[in-house]
């Protein structure tokens, strides 16, 4: 929990002007189609992470030293359960895909 | 909380708010694992419009950038008035909550009218697997939202007539970690759902 409250004002503020932008651009692409498609879908997917990022560490205020530990295992542990699920449904239903449609 | 710790009892419920903190993000975290099945169920069920309609002919950009606009706002409006509850400034928190609501509620209001209209369209959740899959994830985000909606305005009824007590900011500030999760799930959904089907 913050202490310092215009500390804590900055927080939200960075926070909002840099998902602004981690928005606005993927947006901008895809009204433009500045890029062709496949580089654009990949400016979207790490714009996405970033935002993501951003999110945890200036509106819900995750970091290293004042989150407890627990909260950040529990994020960790989760992260590895949806890399382990997604991932996992991509391999069985794509390998399925290339086997019985092609 | 900006309150120091005066007797045995607030601090007594500091911890049990830390406690509860921690639980609460637990179910954050299996409702993300939900989102992320929904997403990969989503992705996979991208091609299977039998025949119907596609993501490119149904969707708009300008109401997806509309939304994103209104729930990334209403995020850092949250965060306002969260900094209110830990300055004890009771009036401020409600017209930041307010805020917020009208947010929210406009963001529900686009999504509504959205699904209305493909359902009107005949792009109804039973058109294909691919509606199915769409509806089944953008509406549990929309669910969601409107729960918290309601989650804001039962605080903001106990911050009008109990004021902020203990208890009263503890829970605003799991209402708080719920509207800002909110706020990344639909960050996943113009990304993987509308960005990509209108490329």
């Amino acid at each position: 929990m913050e202490h310092q409250t215009p500390h804590a004002l900055r927080s939200y503020l960075i926070g909002f002007v840099l998902a602004v932008i981690l928005s606005a651009v993927p947006f901008w692409l895809v009204y433009t189609h500045a890029l062709p498609p496949h580089r654009t879908l990949l400016v979207i997917g790490i714009a996405a992470v970033l935002q993501v990022l951003v999110h945890l560490r200036f509106f819900l205020h995750i970091n290293f030293t004042t989150t407890p530990r627990e909260n950040i295992l529990a994020l960790v542990f989760t992260c590895l359960l949806l890399f382990i699920m997604v991932g996992g449904s991509f391999w069985i239903m794509f390998d399925l895909h290339s086997r019985m449609l092609i | 909380m900006s309150v120091a710790p005066m007797n045995e009892h607030e601090r007594e419920e500091i911890e049990v708010h830390e406690q509860r903190a921690l639980g609460f993000w637990l179910y954050l975290m299996g409702d993300a694992a939900i989102f992320a099945l929904l997403f990969a169920t989503y992705a996979i069920m991208i091609p299977g419009t039998a025949g119907g309609p596609t993501g490119k002919q149904l969707f708009e950009l300008d109401n997806a950038a509309i939304e994103t606009v209104l729930l990334l706002v209403s995020s850092m409006t949250f965060g306002f008035a969260s900094l209110q509850v830990k300055a004890g400034n009771r009036g401020a928190v409600l017209v930041w909550l307010a805020i917020t609501f009208l947010l929210g509620a406009g963001f529900v209001f686009l999504e509504v009218r959205e699904f209305a209209g493909m359902i009107a369209k005949g792009a109804g959740p039973d058109r294909s697997g691919f509606l199915s899959a769409f509806f089944t994830l953008v509406g549990t985000h929309g669910v969601h939202v409107t729960m918290g909606l309601i989650w804001i305005v039962v605080l903001g009824l106990q911050v009008a007539l109990k004021g902020l007590t203990l208890p009263v900011a503890s829970r605003l500030y799991r209402l708080g970690l719920f509207w800002h999760f909110l706020d990344i799930a639909w960050v996943g959904i113009f990304s993987i759902v509308y960005l990509p089907g209108l490329l």
